[in-house]
């Protein structure tokens, strides 16, 4: 009987581990009997499309709240980027290369600036000085483009964001997976990605290991900015148009795929592939919602309660992971 | 044994308010067991970390190998072949063994990607010569505070040193932990390695060193063979002055009952616990570490829920389910772990104080400062907490300094049962005299004492009655006056699961 209980509760605990993918599996059921529109192929090559941007940003902040910080100016740097672009073209600037090399270089550089001064000028959270340059990065945006958008990218630009591979899957998705990927490995086997989690896991300890930890976090909030770029990349190729204002809620979005994902806000814990159905679950209910015809308003308040509800979704695992392992310890 | 690894020569190290090393020279050597002693806040951790890099000093000179050198930073003291373990524990609790041994130092494949195969394998096979058997994916937090200090150890050791800094690595290691780490430096000294080893236990001095150096108030007083000192010329050394009684025990009148126990169980940590607990007693807690002692005290403080079980207090069943509960029934929790439960570090040594008895000091409305201070500073004065001023962070006190202030903290609330987990870890022996008569202090006023303590003398030396726990049971509950109240037989009942209950 003890072992037959035992099982169930690893049965739960495994299904429960699962909980931010089951909410998706489940979610997208529900709006699939919702409205018929939604699982048709038309509408999840779109949903991939809309998840991308908010991947890439995502992906990026989820390597700054590892380290146990965090990037409120990941929108104003994707503004920014694309704004860079937007500026080249408009002085006529045409070539493709030219055009994405200056994009990340601009998000990829603003990053840097967060991290140098998080690190150098010893702010004491990464929270002022991403609230600093999130204002700081976005009225660069405005101040370049004169305030007003920028359209007319050549073909090659707006690729990435456009194209279809094969079966109707967006290149934009195609990148987001391949980034993934990536990034699953630079973290969990290379050196430099173990270090961002010794720096979130604790910091004395790493700098105490000959850790250069200030090295880690510029190098950590530059790549953010690199991914933000990425972001920007694919948001000109959609919208054909660089709006020195998009992008103006990236920052809770990224976050919050973050944390539905399971990334602790400690620093130390998570994976990037929490991260990924983290950001899919918000944009699934964001298209769901749309199609069956819920207001804006409506919008906010179930996004908002899904947020919440993941996370305590998640203490609850955590304490009756804690409570089984108690239980199947009672002799 | 020609020319030391390192020498150190006129060190200096001044912070705001204290010279921490005054004019320190010492010489360490390859294949040697250094022991380094002396009060809190001597300068022994200040030292190391001049050694290791983390300090620079005003003034002085180190030379390693006869090179005069200048020790940038801990990658470079790493770089030079000195390995150091700190004081408190410093490692990154969600990473695994394996990840925290070779921080720093990853080995790689041709590919550039981290070779794991390789490095779980010897990692293994460095934690086995020491002869633990561990399994090195797990993470770190999973392990035991003994299993944790030997993989700190592997970590120091893999990065091919020749001196190995061990601040006081055995303060919270239980008797059997200590010596398979004691094994575990002996065999890194037959290799060459060079050891410098901070403790305040004597004992360990005495079994593990082959020199020893005191340090006093920031400055040297004196280096020799081990074999030249005897236990009190150290102390005396140490002290400047000579400690008659160790353990000032006093035994008081036994009061009523003040606290019974009943069947407290918290599945697959303690069950059935039963005791009872007079006015005017210490009751002593001993066992292995792990045996359930801390867990179950955090029950009956209600920081953890129970399954089951009753409590009563004067007699009265009540119901404690939170911490506040707990201090609102008059009870005081010293907690073993100072750093992350007993101390507010970035807050004063004055907040720290009073953070207990704040309604104790109120004017009306506001708080009544003058009081403060002077309630504070009879706090440091009667405590002997060496500091500059009442404003001082608690994180730049010495560890055993803050250890003090968490004590301070609870004798100022006017609780009645005291529970002292690990009280005196990692104090010197001045200071433990100290504690122990603020525990007879406690007694004199009518209260009572529950000690838990992995210090067998300290168990001996103080508590009017031992219960023994192993594995979440009770084993054995001795008194004071019984045949039985002794080493052998604490132990015995510690490890044994045929109990000797009296
Ligand atoms: N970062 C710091 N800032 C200010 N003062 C400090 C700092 N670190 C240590 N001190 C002070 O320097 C003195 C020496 O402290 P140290 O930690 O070296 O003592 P210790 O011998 O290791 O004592 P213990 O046995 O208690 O660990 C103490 O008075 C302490 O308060
Ligand atoms: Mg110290």
């Amino acid at each position: 009987m003890k072992n037959a209980n035992g099982k169930n509760i690893d049965y739960k605990e495994v299904l429960s581990k699962l909980g931010p993918l089951l909410a998706l599996v489940l979610v997208s059921i529900a709006l699939s009997l919702g409205t018929e529109q939604f699982m048709t192929v038309g509408n999840i090559t779109n949903i991939m499309r809309q998840a991308s941007i908010n991947s890439l940003i995502a992906a990026g902040m989820m390597m700054v709240i590892l380290t146990g910080g965090i990037d409120l100016s990941v929108g104003s740097i994707t503004a920014f980027a694309a704004c860079v672009m937007g500026v080249m073209i408009k002085n006529g600037i045409m070539n493709p290369v030219l055009l994405i090399v200056s994009g990340f270089g601009a998000g990829t550089f603003v990053g840097y600036i967060n991290g140098i001064l998080l690190t150098k000028l010893r702010l004491p959270h990464p929270f002022i000085s991403t609230i600093g340059t999130r204002n700081i990065f976005r009225g660069l945006a405005l101040l370049i483009t004169a305030a007003s958008p920028i359209s007319g990218f050549p073909k090659a630009v707006q690729y990435p964001g456009t194209g279809d591979i094969f079966l109707g899957i967006p290149v934009s998705f195609l990148i987001v997976i391949v980034m993934y990927i990536g990034i699953h490995i630079f973290l969990n086997n290379t050196a430099l990605g173990r270090h961002i989690y010794a720096v979130g896991g604790n910091k004395e300890a790493a700098r105490l290991s000959g850790l250069n930890v200030n090295k880690i976090l510029i190098i950590v909030y530059a790549i953010c900015g690199f991914m933000c770029a990425f972001a920007a990349l694919v948001m000109v190729g959609r919208l054909n148009t660089a709006f020195p204002l998009a992008g103006s809620t990236a920052d809770m979005d990224a976050i919050a795929s973050c944390i539905i994902g399971g990334v602790s806000f400690l620093g130390g814990k998570g994976t990037i592939w929490g991260t990924l159905i983290g950001s899919l679950l918000i944009t699934v209910l964001r298209n769901g919602l749309n199609l069956i015809g819920a207001s804006a308003d409506m919008q906010l308040v179930v996004i908002g309660l899904v947020i919440i509800v993941a996370v305590y979704v998640d203490v609850l695992r955590a304490s009756a992971e804690a409570k089984s392992k108690r239980l199947a310890a009672k002799k | 044994m020609t020319q030391p690894f390192i020498k150190l020569e006129n060190i200096t190290k001044k912070f705001p308010g204290v010279v921490a090393l005054n004019n320190v020279s010492l010489d360490l050597y390859q294949g040697e067991i250094h022991g380094l002693i002396g009060e809190n806040g001597a300068g022994k951790s200040t030292f190391i970390k001049v050694l290791t890099g983390v300090h620079t000093p005003e003034k002085g000179e180190i030379i390693l190998k006869g090179n005069p050198i200048k020790i940038e930073n801990t990658k470079h003291a790493i770089d030079l072949e000195i390995g150091c373990i700190y004081q408190e524990l410093n490692n990154i609790p969600q990473l695994s063994v394996t990840d925290n041994i070779f921080l720093g130092c990853q080995l790689k494949k041709k590919s550039g990607l981290l070779d794991y195969e390789t490095m779980h394998k010897k990692a293994r096979e460095l934690l086995k010569d020491l002869g633990q058997d561990i399994d090195p994916t797990l993470p770190i937090e999973k392990l035991g505070m003994g299993h944790q200090q030997m993989v700190e150890i592997v970590k120091a050791i893999t990065k091919d040193i020749k001196m190995l800094i061990m601040d006081e690595p055995t303060s919270s290691l239980s008797e059997t932990e200590v010596k398979e780490l004691v094994d575990a430096v002996r065999k890194l000294k037959n290799k060459g390695v060079g050891i410098l080893f901070v403790s305040h236990k004597l004992e360990e001095i005495f079994e593990l060193c082959d020199k020893v150096t005191v340090f006093r108030d920031g400055q040297h007083v004196i280096t020799g063979n081990v074999s030249d000192f005897t236990n009190d010329l150290l102390i005396q050394n140490m002290v400047g002055r000579e400690i008659t009684q160790q353990f000032p025990k006093i035994e008081f009148k036994k009061g009523e009952e003040i606290l019974k126990v009943e069947n407290f169980t918290r599945y697959g940590v303690y069950r059935k616990i039963n005791f009872s607990l007079s006015r005017g007693e210490i009751l002593g807690f001993s066992g292995l570490v792990g045996a359930g002692r801390t867990e179950l005290i955090r029950g009956i403080f209600g920081a953890d829920p129970i399954d089951e079980g009753k409590l009563y207090l004067n007699g009265k069943e009540v119901n404690i389910n939170s911490p506040e509960a707990a201090v609102r029934n008059r009870f005081a929790l010293l907690t073993e772990d100072r750093k992350t439960q007993g101390l507010v570090l970035n807050a004063s040594i004055l907040s720290n104080l009073i953070i207990t008895c704040l309604c104790k000091f109120k004017k009306g409305l506001f708080l009544d400062n003058t009081k403060i201070c002077k309630a504070v500073d009879h706090n440091i004065k009667s405590l002997q907490i060496k500091t500059p001023s009442p404003d001082t962070l608690a994180e730049q006190l010495s560890g055993g300094n803050q250890q003090k202030v968490v004590v301070g903290k609870w004798l100022n609330s006017d609780a009645e049962i005291y529970i002292f987990d690990e009280p005196t870890r990692g104090i010197d022996v001045g200071a433990k005299v100290e504690v122990y008569n603020l525990m007879n202090k406690i007694l004199e006023e009518n209260k009572a004492i529950i000690m838990i303590s992995s210090e067998l003398p300290e168990i001996l030396g103080m508590s009017d009655r031992v219960i023994v726990m192993r594995n979440g049971n009770i084993t054995a509950e001795i008194k004071r006056n019984s045949k039985q109240f002794t080493q052998e037989d604490i132990m015995h009942a510690s490890w044994d699961d045929s109990a000797i209950k009296e």
